[in-house]
């Protein structure tokens, strides 16, 4: 990018030069903060849409199969969808630290946090990967493996077995795409990671961990409605 | 590039074309203006493949009895020609290329906020039309561009998957471009640039932007949710396993009505800048307009009922979707009227773009009018599923967008390529396309009113005049269409070099050169005067 600014006085020029990671359609890093935050900020206005589309679905369908949806929330193992909320949660609170450790120019820090960020995301993926172990010994993948025996689904009246697939479907479409998006997270931390650990932020740039840490919140909060409306609905407890 | 030009140009200043050569220097640019004619190339290959459908289509309807092709062909006919038109040309036609080029322009910007995601925006578009076109070559898809279901799901077997595939990955290019654009309205505005000094066309991309924001999305997890069903064979909208067809109807027309906003929104703004710059005249009632455009796009969120009104909905979902139909009329209306009245006593001139602004008004209110009719309870149940629905939504998208697209084309094509076209060629061309569109979509208002359903392949021989002169009118604009292609390739090449503001018009735009540079300008502009600074006096002399 062989751009030139116009005409700026050399102290501007000084400054400019000096502030790596500036691209050059901004006036500086300022500016260019404030674009990338609401840039995320719309993005995931978008997303909110994009997971609306299906929650809408979902309610929908709740509410009129309760009975047989509610006999589904039942085989999903609260235990450890409970665990995977605090794990999430603690992961919120490591990413804001890592954000807070990039604007003080705290390196150590923020490479801490970030690590720790991913090790709890990774804890949440390995939960999941286990529960979804645990439907394909249970059979009730709809459309790969979907053959649920007498004792699992036992208490949905026989009826109602095809509209408990579908609390499989949302289920599997929903975490699916949640997982999806974490995974996304991942990459994005371990991309800020190198880069912290190359030392490419400073109290002045740090943009993209705040823009992450945006991204990674909102995921979070997207598992936050999740967990109730798919674990939480079986009455048992 | 500029070897074989008549006028020679010696010291032909660096500007954004010349920058740099080699095709590299094209598909890896993060330049808006590089991009914009990656998308206007891209964008008419793909108008050109769906008009081909749309010709077939004509020539099948000459006869009563279907001349050309079986009823399964030709279903697999006004699909691909709808799925295309709308999701590869239509939506990204005026955005993508004109808003890309002229968005940083006009609020004296070097570039969008964020240039790298403008790219992949291209990319994500060329990956989601190569899905498209495999399913069209592969056997092609039938269900009509709306993939009801059960034709999508149920009863399919043709290329359903791979064509939600294709527009589910192009829907994120939409929201790449809109997201790029309110950040950039918000963001790097040149100083004294306020809300109220933008021109028009900002105002029309930035709610534009808002729909591709919010309602793309929707579209996206519903062809998600289909595209499931499809490949793992479960119920999501199959009533046979429990699933709700009137479901994905909701949610598909929760995108694809707000969709025709994305289409016509940007061609009003294009015809206010026009239509300001051959009057000679600020634009009447300015904030009115700027206010009209956000109405439009708030409104267009809640009347999506209104494709519904014969599927079952409940009678007062149809009564309140009728009323809010209705009320989108309202800022529609008050857009051609300030229009007019910016005619009105204007140092009116005759050019090509304002040939087409005058013919966008004309065709957008026939349009709009009859999409009263439609919002009717009982007209609609009259009316719905017929020709006057195809010839209604022909007259916005075609009559109100392509003309919209079109006039900002050649508004604004001195200033891309810094060439001028033939005027004469170009004001013949604007006519030929205008009586061609008339004598097309006019019969079809009638045979819709007389009964004529459409998307059949055969036909009653009572109704065999009309379309006959359907397909005659569709051979006229289908003339008119390669004439501006033809005499719009030719400029590039031969055509004399355009000044720095062939029009005389106001804007950021027309204060850099012809081509721009590639940072756009010398010197980032501070603006100090309201938009549509026309002074009466500056009357051109023409």
């Amino acid at each position: 990018m062989l751009r030139r600014r116009p005409a700026v006085t050399d102290a501007e020029a000084q400054a400019h030069s000096e502030h790596v990671g500036l691209m050059h359609q901004f006036e500086d890093l300022d500016q260019q903060l404030d674009t990338d935050t609401l840039g995320i900020w719309v993005f995931l206005v978008t997303e909110i849409m994009f997971f609306g589309g299906m929650f809408t679905a979902y309610v929908l369908y709740r509410g009129l199969y309760f009975m047989a949806f509610e006999g589904g929330s039942r085989i999903l193992d609260v235990r450890l969808g409970a665990t995977n909320t605090a794990v999430l949660i603690a992961s919120s609170l490591t990413m804001v630290l890592s954000v807070r450790a990039a604007q003080t120019g705290n390196r150590r820090a923020l490479i801490g946090f970030l690590i720790a960020t991913m090790i709890l995301g990774s804890v949440f993926l390995g939960i999941k990967g286990f529960e979804y172990h645990q439907k394909f010994v249970e059979h009730v993948v709809p459309g790969l493996d979907w053959a649920p025996e007498g004792a699992t689904l036992a208490h949905i009246a026989p009826g109602g077995l095809g509209h408990a697939q579908m609390f499989f479907i949302f289920y599997f479409a929903m975490t699916g795409l949640h997982a999806i998006h974490m995974i996304i997270g991942m990459g994005l931390l371990l991309w800020l990671l190198v880069r912290a650990y190359r030392n490419r932020f400073t109290p002045h740039y740090f943009a993209p961990v705040e823009v992450v840490a945006l991204y990674w919140h909102f995921v979070d909060i997207v598992w936050i409605f999740l967990f109730p409306l798919l674990y939480l609905i079986g009455g048992r407890y | 590039m500029s070897t074989a030009t008549h006028v020679p140009r010696v010291h032909a200043p660096r500007n954004y074309l010349n920058a740099d050569y080699g095709w590299k220097s094209w598909l890896f640019t993060l330049d808006h203006k590089r991009i914009a004619l990656l998308y206007l190339v891209s964008i008419t290959f793909f108008f050109v493949v769906g008009g081909f459908f749309a010709m077939l289509m004509r020539i099948q309807l000459i006869e009563p009895s279907g001349a050309i092709v079986q009823p399964e062909t030709y279903n697999k006919l006004f699909t691909l020609h709808g799925i295309i038109m709308v999701f590869f040309f239509l939506i990204p036609s005026i955005p993508a290329v004109l808003g890309n080029f002229l968005v940083p322009l006009m609020i004296g910007a070097r570039d969008l906020a964020f240039p790298k995601l403008n790219l992949l925006s291209w990319y994500i578009y060329i990956l989601g039309g190569m899905f498209t076109l495999y399913s069209a070559l592969a056997g092609g898809v039938d269900t009509g561009w709306t993939f009801y279901t059960p034709y999508s799901s149920l009863y399919s077997n043709t290329q359903v998957t791979a064509v939600a595939i294709g527009v589910f990955i192009t829907g994120f290019s939409s929201i790449l471009t809109g997201l790029n654009f309110i950040v950039t309205i918000h963001k790097m505005r040149a100083p004294g640039l306020t809300w109220f000094r933008l021109p028009l066309f900002i105002w029309a991309m930035y709610a534009t932007s808002v729909i591709m924001v919010l309602g793309t999305p929707v579209l996206a997890i519903t062809l998600f949710l289909l595209a499931l069903e499809h490949l793992l064979h479960v119920g999501i909208f199959s009533p046979s396993l429990g699933g709700d067809p009137l479901l994905f109807q909701h949610l598909f027309w929760f995108y694809s009505h707000p969709a025709v906003y994305i289409m016509i929104l940007p061609a009003m703004g294009v015809v206010s800048e026009i239509i300001a710059c051959f009057s000679r005249k600020r634009i009447f009632g300015y904030k009115i307009v700027c206010f009209s455009t956000i109405a439009i796009a708030v409104l267009g969120f809640f009347v999506w009922g209104h494709h519904m009104f014969v599927t079952g909905q409940s009678i007062y979902e149809g009564l309140i979707f009728s009323l809010l139909s209705f009320l989108v009329a309202i800022p529609s209306a008050i857009k051609v009227f300030n229009w007019t009245a910016t005619l009105y006593k204007g140092s009116i001139s005759y050019d090509a773009p304002m040939l087409y602004a005058l013919g966008f008004i004309g065709l957008f209110t026939m349009g709009g009018l009859t999409g009263l009719f439609l919002a009717s309870l009982a007209t609609d149940v009259h009316l719905n599923g017929t020709y006057f629905v195809v010839a209604h939504f022909h007259y916005i998208m075609v009559g109100g967008a392509v003309m919209g697209y079109l006039g900002g084309l050649h508004f604004w094509w001195p200033k891309i390529t810094g060439r001028k076209y033939p005027n004469g060629w170009a004001m013949i061309a604007a006519a030929v396309i205008f009586i061609g569109f008339n004598l097309t979509f006019f019969p079809q208002f009638v045979l819709g009113y007389l009964g004529m359903p459409r998307r059949y392949a055969f036909y009653p021989a009572e109704f065999q005049v009309l379309n006959v002169m359907s397909s005659a009118g569709a051979t006229v604009m289908g003339v008119g269409y390669l004439i501006p292609l033809i005499y719009l390739i030719w400029s590039m090449r031969y055509g004399p070099p355009a000044e720095e503001n062939p029009w005389g018009a106001t804007g950021l735009e027309w204060k850099t050169a012809s081509p721009p540079p590639t940072d756009n300008f010398k010197e980032i502009p501070i603006v100090t005067e309201e938009a549509y600074a026309y002074a009466p006096e500056e009357a051109s002399g023409d």
